[in-house]
C-alpha cells in the first residue's frame, strides 16, 4: 500500500473509531478521545494531501465490495488534494477546539468525525456513485449537526429545514446532470466520463454543465441559492460552522471545477461568463449583507457567500480566458481561485472559532451587546484580529496574496481579446475592489465593536478567556494565516500541479517563484510578501528606536476621554455595530431596502408629551422576500388546493376510483 | 549608490518633506484668503512640540490603540520606499506593485479606524465609521485607475509604468490618461481627507471625519498620526506627479541623477500642493451623503479610462 493509501486508510479507521467513541464512551471521556482520534484523522488526511501535492503522483484505489452493485472508486489527484488539505487544516483546528467546546448531545459529538471524514473523501471520489454517496453522507451529517442545538434554540429547526431542502434540491440537480453525463458516456467512472466528454454534442455538454453548476452553486452558497447559509451557519455549533464554512462550501467550488474544467474539459465562453456573473453578484450581495448584519455569526456566513463569489470570479475568469485561448491567464486565474480556497478555509475557520469562543464566553452573538473583549479575552481577541485583517485582504496576511493574483489575472485578461471582455473585466475588477473596500468596513465593524471599546452588556463585561484547547486551535489557524501571507511561495508548486490537472487551462507552471518573490509567467507582475512583511517589521523597529532616541517613548499615563465637557463615559454613548454600518447602509439603500419602524407612544394626559420612542430597523434578504417567498406561497396554495380532494366522503373516493379506472382503460387499450 | 540607499533616501526625504508640503498648502491658502498664515515649517514645530510631551492614553484602551500609529506610519513609510519617487530603480521594485501600494495604504486606514473605535467615545466611532465608508467607496476608483494605468504599460509594476511613460511621452496626452488622471485626482482628495470631502482644519465635531477619528490621540502618538497623514498626502501627490508626469526621475542610481530626481519630485509636488491650496479656497465641504456621488463620478471616469484604453487603441 502506498503512503497516500495508508493515510486515507488511517483517516477512515480513525474517523469511524472517533464516531464510535463519541457514541459509546461516557461524556467525561468522550471529549478528549474523540478530539484525539479526530485530530489523527485530519492529520492523516493532511499528510495524504500534502504527499500528493508534493509529488504530483495520483493515488487511485478500487474497493468493489464496499458499496453493493457499483463499488467504491477513489482517486486523489493534486486538484482534489488542494481541497483535502484545506479541509484537513480546518478539521485539525476544529477537532482540537471541539475538546473544550460543550457539545449539545452525545450524537452531535459522534457525528462531527463522520462529517469530517466525508469532507475528506469527497474530493477523492472517482466515480459518480461514490461521489454522490459521499456527497449525501456529507449533506446528512451536516444537516443533523445544524439541528443539533434545536432543544435550546427553536430557530435551529427552521434553519435545518431550509438547509435540508436546499441541499437536497441541489443533490437532485447534480444527480440529474451526472446521470445524464454517465448515460451519454457509457460508464460511470470519472475516467470514462473524461474520455467520452469530447465526443458529446454541445447541447448535452452544456446541459450537464448547467445542471451540475446549479447544484454545486447551491452547496457553495452562491447567490441566489445562498438563503440556507446565513440560517444554517449561525445555528450549528461553532466548530461545525467553521467546518461548513471553511471546507464544505468549498466542495461546491470543487464540483464546479471538477465537472466543468476536468471531466467536461472546459467549454464555450458563456460558461465562464455565467460563472463570473454569479461570482460577481454573490461577492457584492454577500458583503453588503455582512456589512449590515449585527449578528456576528450571520455576518461571517454572509461573508462566506462573498468569498465564494471571489473564488467563482477566479474560476469564471479562468473559463473565459481558456475559451479565448489564453491559457496562461486562465492558469493564473485558476491558481488565484484555488489559493483563495485554502486561504479562506484558514481565516474563515479561525473567525468562526473566534465567534464560537465569544458565544461560549458571553452567550450572545449580537455585536450591539458585545465590546471590550480584547482585554478580557486576549488570545481570542488577537487571533480574531489576525483573521479579520486576513479576510480584509491586507498585507502581510494570506488574503492579500490571493486577491492580488485574482486582480492580476483580471487586469491582464482585457488587453488580449474581444469587446465583451473589455467591458466585463473592468466591471469584475471594480466588483473585487468594492467588495474589498466593503469587507474592510465590515471587519473593522466586527472587530472594532465586538472586541474594542467598552462592554455593552453585563454578559460582555463578565467574559472570561476560553480553555487552552480552544485557544490552541485559534492560534494554529492564525499562524497559518500569517505563514501563508508571508511565504505563499511554499504553495507555488502545489498550485501548479493542481492547475495542471485541468486539461482546459493547463499551462506549464503559471506561478514562478524564487522563494521570496512571486511572479507570473507571461505577465509582468511580481509580489514579494516576505519583503513587504519584513519591510513593515524593520520599519517598526527603526521607528521605535527613533522615538526612544528622541525621548518620546516614556511611560504611559492613563487619563479620562475627552467628552465635550461631560465627565462620565458609559457604554450607552458608544457607536454600535448598527450605527457603524449606517452610512453605508444609507448609501446602498436601493439594494438593501431596510425596513424602518418608528413607534411613538404619548402620555395619557396630553398628545404633546412623548412617553417613549421605539425604533426598529431590519434588513431582509431581497432574494428571500422576492424570489423564495412567492414560490413558497405557491406551494402552500397548491397544498391547500390538494387538500380539497380529500374531504372524507366515500362517494367522492369511489368517483376518483371510477375516473381512474376509465383513464387506465383508455390509456392501456 | 545602491538601490537600498535610494529607497532609504526616499523615505527620509518624504518624512522630512511631508510636513513642509502640509505647511505650504496651509500658507498658500492663508495668503489667498488674505491672512498671513503660519510659517511653512510650522507643522514641524508642532511635531517637535508633540514629541516632547507626555504619553497620555485614554482609559480602557487596549494594545490596538497603542499600535495603530506605528502601523500607519510603517505602512506609509514602506510605500515611500516602494514607489519610484526619485529613481525608477527602487530597492523593493519587485516587492510590490501599485496594487500592493493601495492595500498597504488601506492597512493604515483600517488601523486608524480601529484606533478610533478603541476608546469607546462617540466621536471616535463616528469618525471611524465615516472614514471606512469613504475608504470602501473610493476603493473601486483607485483600483480602476491602477488598471487604466497598467494597460498601456502591460504591467501594474510601478517602475514599468513610469518607464513606459518615459519611453512614449505622447501617451500622457491620450484620452485614457487624462480620464485616469482626473479620477485619480478626485480619489486623492478623498483618501487624504481634503476639501470637498473632509476639512482638515475643521474643529467642529459633527463635520469631522479624520480629525474625529484621531481625537483621543495625544503627545508622541498624535505626532505619528499627524506625520503619517502628511506623508499620505505627499505619497499621493508624488504618485500623481510621477505616474502622469514622470520627467526628471532618475533611471539609474547614480548620485547626481538621484538628487536631480529628488529635486524634480519636490518641484512637482510643490506645484500640486499650490494647486490643491488654490482649489480648496474655491470649494466648500460637501455633505457626507453627497460624497458618494462625487466618488461615483470619479468611478465613471476611471471606468471610461479603462474601456477607452481598449477601444481607442
Amino acid at each position: 500500500m502506498s503512503f497516500v493509501g495508508a493515510c486515507i486508510f488511517t483517516a477512515c479507521v480513525a474517523g469511524v473509531l472517533a464516531c464510535a467513541a463519541g457514541l459509546a464512551l461516557p461524556a467525561r471521556w468522550s471529549a478528549p478521545v474523540v478530539g484525539a482520534l479526530s485530530t489523527v484523522m485530519a492529520a492523516a488526511g493532511l499528510a495524504g494531501g500534502v504527499a500528493v501535492l508534493a509529488t504530483g503522483h495520483v493515488w487511485a484505489g478500487r474497493f468493489p465490495s464496499v458499496l453493493p452493485l457499483a463499488g467504491v472508486e477513489l482517486s486523489l489527484d493534486p486538484l482534489g488534494a488542494i481541497f483535502v488539505v484545506a479541509t484537513a487544516a480546518v478539521a485539525i483546528a476544529a477537532s482540537v477546539y471541539g475538546v473544550g467546546y460543550a457539545a449539545p448531545s452525545r450524537a452531535a459529538r459522534a457525528l462531527v468525525p463522520l462529517f469530517v471524514l466525508s469532507l475528506l473523501l469527497v474530493p477523492a471520489a472517482a466515480s459518480v456513485t461514490t461521489f454522490v454517496a459521499l456527497w449525501e453522507v456529507m449533506a446528512l451529517t451536516s444537516l443533523l449537526l445544524v439541528a443539533a442545538e434545536h432543544r435550546h434554540r427553536p430557530e435551529a429547526r427552521d434553519a435545518a429545514v431550509w438547509y435540508g431542502v436546499m441541499t437536497h434540491a441541489g443533490l437532485v440537480v447534480i444527480l440529474l446532470g451526472l446521470v445524464l453525463f454517465a448515460g451519454h458516456a457509457g460508464g460511470e467512472s470519472f475516467t470514462a466520463l473524461r474520455a467520452a466528454a469530447g465526443e458529446m454534442s454541445p447541447l448535452v455538454r452544456s446541459t450537464v454543465f448547467v445542471l451540475t453548476f446549479v447544484g454545486f452553486a447551491s452547496k457553495a452558497g452562491a447567490v441566489p441559492l445562498h438563503v440556507w447559509l446565513p440560517r444554517a451557519h449561525p445555528e450549528a455549533p461553532s466548530h461545525v460552522s467553521a467546518l461548513m464554512s471553511g471546507a464544505m462550501v468549498k466542495l461546491g467550488v470543487y464540483g464546479i471545477v471538477r465537472v466543468g474544467f476536468d471531466l467536461l474539459g472546459g467549454g464555450p465562453r458563456w460558461w465562464g461568463l455565467v460563472v463570473l456573473a454569479v461570482g460577481m453578484v454573490s461577492a457584492l450581495f454577500g458583503i453588503l449583507h455582512a456589512l449590515v448584519s449585527s449578528d456576528l455569526k450571520r455576518l461571517l456566513a454572509y461573508s462566506t457567500t462573498e468569498n465564494v463569489g471571489l473564488i467563482l470570479i477566479g474560476v469564471g475568469a479562468a473559463g473565459v480566458s481558456a475559451a479565448g485561448g489564453s491559457r496562461t491567464l486562465a492558469a493564473v486565474a485558476m491558481a488565484a481561485a484555488l489559493l483563495h480556497v485554502i486561504n479562506h478555509a484558514l481565516f474563515k475557520g479561525l473567525l468562526f472559532l473566534g465567534a464560537g469562543s465569544v458565544v461560549s464566553a458571553t452567550g450572545t452573538r449580537d455585536l450591539d451587546r458585545l465590546g471590550g473583549l480584547v482585554r478580557s479575552m486576549p488570545v481570542t481577541g488577537a487571533t480574531f484580529a489576525v483573521g479579520a485583517l486576513a479576510i480584509m485582504a491586507l498585507p502581510p496576511f494570506n488574503g492579500f496574496v490571493s486577491e492580488w493574483l485574482l486582480l492580476q489575472s483580471l487586469v491582464h485578461s482585457v488587453s488580449s481579446t474581444s469587446a465583451t471582455l473589455a467591458v466585463t473585466m473592468p466591471v469584475a475588477v471594480a466588483v473585487v475592489a468594492l467588495t474589498g473596500g466593503l469587507a474592510a468596513a465590515t471587519f473593522v465593524k466586527a472587530f472594532g465593536t465586538g472586541f474594542l471599546a467598552l462592554p455593552r452588556s453585563p454578559a460582555a463585561a463578565d467574559a472570561r478567556e476560553v480553555p487552552p484547547s480552544m485557544q490552541a486551535a485559534m492560534i494554529a489557524l492564525a499562524g497559518g494565516c500569517v505563514a501563508l501571507g508571508v511565504a505563499p511561495t511554499v504553495l507555488g508548486g502545489a498550485l501548479d500541479r493542481a492547475v495542471g490537472v485541468l486539461a482546459a487551462v493547463r499551462d506549464g507552471s503559471p506561478l514562478r517563484h524564487d522563494g521570496v518573490t512571486l511572479s507570473l509567467s507571461g505577465i509582468r507582475g511580481s509580489l514579494s510578501p516576505l519583503m513587504v512583511a519584513s519591510g513593515l517589521v524593520v520599519g517598526a523597529v527603526v521607528l521605535l528606536g527613533a522615538l526612544r532616541a528622541v525621548g518620546a517613548r516614556g511611560p504611559r499615563r492613563r487619563a479620562e476621554n475627552w467628552g465635550c465637557g461631560r465627565s462620565v463615559q458609559t457604554a450607552r454613548m458608544e457607536y454600535t455595530a448598527t450605527s457603524f454600518a449606517e452610512p453605508l447602509q444609507r448609501v446602498f439603500d436601493d439594494v438593501l431596502r431596510p425596513d424602518h419602524d418608528v413607534d411613538v407612544s404619548h402620555r395619557a394626559e396630553s398628545r404633546y408629551y412623548v412617553e417613549a420612542v421605539a425604533y426598529r430597523t431590519a434588513v431582509r434578504d431581497a432574494f428571500e422576500t422576492h424570489a423564495y417567498a412567492p414560490v413558497l406561497r405557491a406551494v402552500r396554495w397548491w397544498g391547500r388546493a390538494a387538500r380539497r380532494l380529500q374531504n372524507g366522503s366515500v362517494h367522492r373516493y369511489l368517483a376518483y376510483a371510477f375516473v381512474a379506472l376509465i383513464v387506465v382503460l383508455v390509456v392501456a387499450r | 549608490m545602491s538601490r537600498a540607499v535610494v529607497g532609504f533616501l526616499q523615505v527620509v526625504v518624504l518624512v522630512a518633506g511631508a510636513p513642509i508640503l502640509a505647511g505650504l498648502v496651509r500658507k498658500v491658502r492663508a495668503r489667498l484668503e488674505g491672512r498671513a498664515g503660519p510659517p511653512i515649517a510650522q507643522p514641524w514645530r508642532d511635531l517637535r512640540k508633540l514629541l516632547g510631551k507626555e504619553r497620555i492614553v485614554p482609559e480602557h484602551t487596549s494594545w490596538v490603540f497603542a499600535v495603530a500609529p506605528l502601523v500607519v506610519m510603517c505602512s506609509v513609510g514602506l510605500v515611500a520606499a516602494i514607489v519610484p519617487f526619485a529613481s525608477t530603480r527602487t530597492p523593493f521594485g519587485s516587492a510590490g506593485d501599485l496594487f500592493a501600494v493601495v492595500y498597504l495604504l488601506l492597512l493604515g486606514t483600517v488601523f486608524l479606524a480601529l484606533g478610533g473605535l478603541d476608546p469607546g467615545t462617540a466621536f471616535g466611532g463616528m469618525g471611524a465609521s465615516r472614514e471606512m465608508t469613504l475608504a470602501a467607496l473610493a476603493e473601486p476608483t483607485v483600483l480602476l485607475a491602477v488598471f487604466a494605468l497598467s494597460v498601456p504599460a502591460g504591467s501594474s509594476n510601478l517602475s514599468a509604468i513610469v518607464a513606459a511613460t518615459l519611453a512614449h511621452p505622447a501617451r500622457v496626452a491620450t484620452l485614457q490618461s487624462v480620464l485616469a488622471l482626473a479620477a485619480f485626482a478626485v480619489v486623492t482628495l478623498a483618501e487624504c481627507g481634503r476639501l470637498p470631502v473632509d476639512n482638515p482644519s475643521t474643529h467642529l465635531e459633527l463635520t469631522m471625519i479624520h480629525e474625529a477619528m484621531v481625537l483621543e490621540y495625544a503627545g508622541p502618538d498624535l505626532a505619528l498620526v499627524e506625520l503619517a497623514s502628511a506623508m499620505r498626502l505627499a505619497v499621493f501627490a508624488g504618485l500623481l506627479a510621477n505616474l502622469f508626469f514622470p520627467w526628471g526621475i532618475a533611471t539609474t542610481t547614480s548620485p547626481l541623477e538621484v538628487v536631480l530626481g529628488m529635486a524634480a519630485l519636490a518641484g512637482k509636488v510643490a506645484c500640486l500642493g499650490v494647486a490643491l491650496a488654490v482649489f480648496e479656497v474655491f470649494v466648500a465641504k460637501l455633505r457626507l451623503f453627497r460624497v458618494p456621488e462625487l466618488l461615483a463620478a470619479s468611478f465613471v471616469l476611471a471606468f471610461l479610462a479603462v474601456t477607452a484604453s481598449f477601444f481607442l487603441t
